[in-house]
């Protein structure tokens, strides 16, 4: 997804600033979606993750005189949404797998040299195809609701949002080590989803 | 101390096999591997269409992701999340 650029955010800032309710409902149907699957990450239901996207827009709208523009609006809005849904948030969020050294591709798809046994099957043409007819989004959803939280949180960030490690790092509070064990994984899971749902349909 | 991508400590063989570079393409693509490491892995591609396979779907994978439209919000939520606009323009 692109981000707006810095010419159209200082435009929507101007307009937020305003009062303008059509550039908040840009914003909102520009965000929201990924605000939802980032809060997903760390409370317990559906119902609180909405409450806590609700909360940070009314943050948002709340804080927009005093915000400087030092971040990006993206990353300030997601800063505040990761901090709301973490206070939220029931679930233990300090321990992140650093040492989870499971590997991201099943171990039987290997011999004993190490060597694919069971390659990887092919599938980028017909994802291409679905691509370009449109038909792929229910299949990428649920493949991403499917990851762990925390990496469906990380993959949701770089790629479905596009920001850079250090953006992601710093609305997440973590850093680019941890960030990339996470993207490793989720990204892995996310490939091997994709092939068990692709492969074989051409 | 436990060396990435399964190389055993000490272990000088410059070769690797495919089940370290399926654990190595996340850095290769983020381009965060070492000079050594990238030379190992950009070796084995040489040399291995599966692994080149598996690392062209891991881009396709991210470029996939970087597709996704926001999912159209519940019109509850929209008149929600407008509510909460309507609110905040009456505070001031």
């Amino acid at each position: 997804m692109q981000s707006p650029s810095v010419q159209s955010e200082t435009e929507l800032l101007r307009r937020l600033r305003a009062g303008d309710e059509q550039a908040f409902v840009f914003l909102v149907g520009r965000y929201s979606d990924s605000m939802l699957r980032v809060a997903s990450a760390y409370v317990p239901s559906r119902a609180v993750a909405e409450e806590v996207v609700q909360d940070t827009w009314l943050a948002v709208l709340r804080g927009l005189d005093g915000f400087q523009g030092r971040s990006s609006l993206r990353t300030w809005l997601f800063t505040i949404l990761v901090n709301r849904a973490r206070t939220t948030g029931t679930r233990e969020h300090r321990s992140f797998p650093i040492a989870d050294t499971t590997p991201v591709v099943d171990a039987s798809r290997f011999g004993p040299d190490g060597s694919w046994t069971s390659p990887p099957e092919q599938w980028i043409e017909e994802a291409e195809d679905r691509l370009a007819a449109n038909r792929i989004a229910d299949l990428l959803r649920a493949a991403l609701d499917s990851l762990p939280p925390r990496q469906r949180e990380i993959v949701t960030l770089r790629d479905v949002e596009g920001m850079s490690s250090e953006e992601a790092c710093q609305v997440l509070g973590i850093t680019e080590a941890n960030q990339r064990v996470l993207l490793h994984r989720g990204r892995s899971k996310l490939r091997q989803i994709l092939e068990a749902e692709l492969r074989g349909v051409r | 101390m436990k060396l990435p991508y399964g190389l055993s400590q000490g272990d000088t063989r410059y070769d690797i096999v495919c089940q370290q570079a399926v654990e190595m393409v996340t850095d290769y693509i983020e381009d965060t591997l070492d000079r050594v490491n990238r030379q190992r892995y950009e070796k084995h591609l040489s040399v291995c269409d599966h692994c080149n396979e598996y690392l062209a779907q891991m881009r396709e994978t991210i470029r996939l992701a970087g597709h996704l439209t926001p999912d159209d919000l519940s019109p509850e939520m929209r008149d929600a999340f407008t509510d909460v606009f309507r609110r905040w323009r009456e505070e001031d």
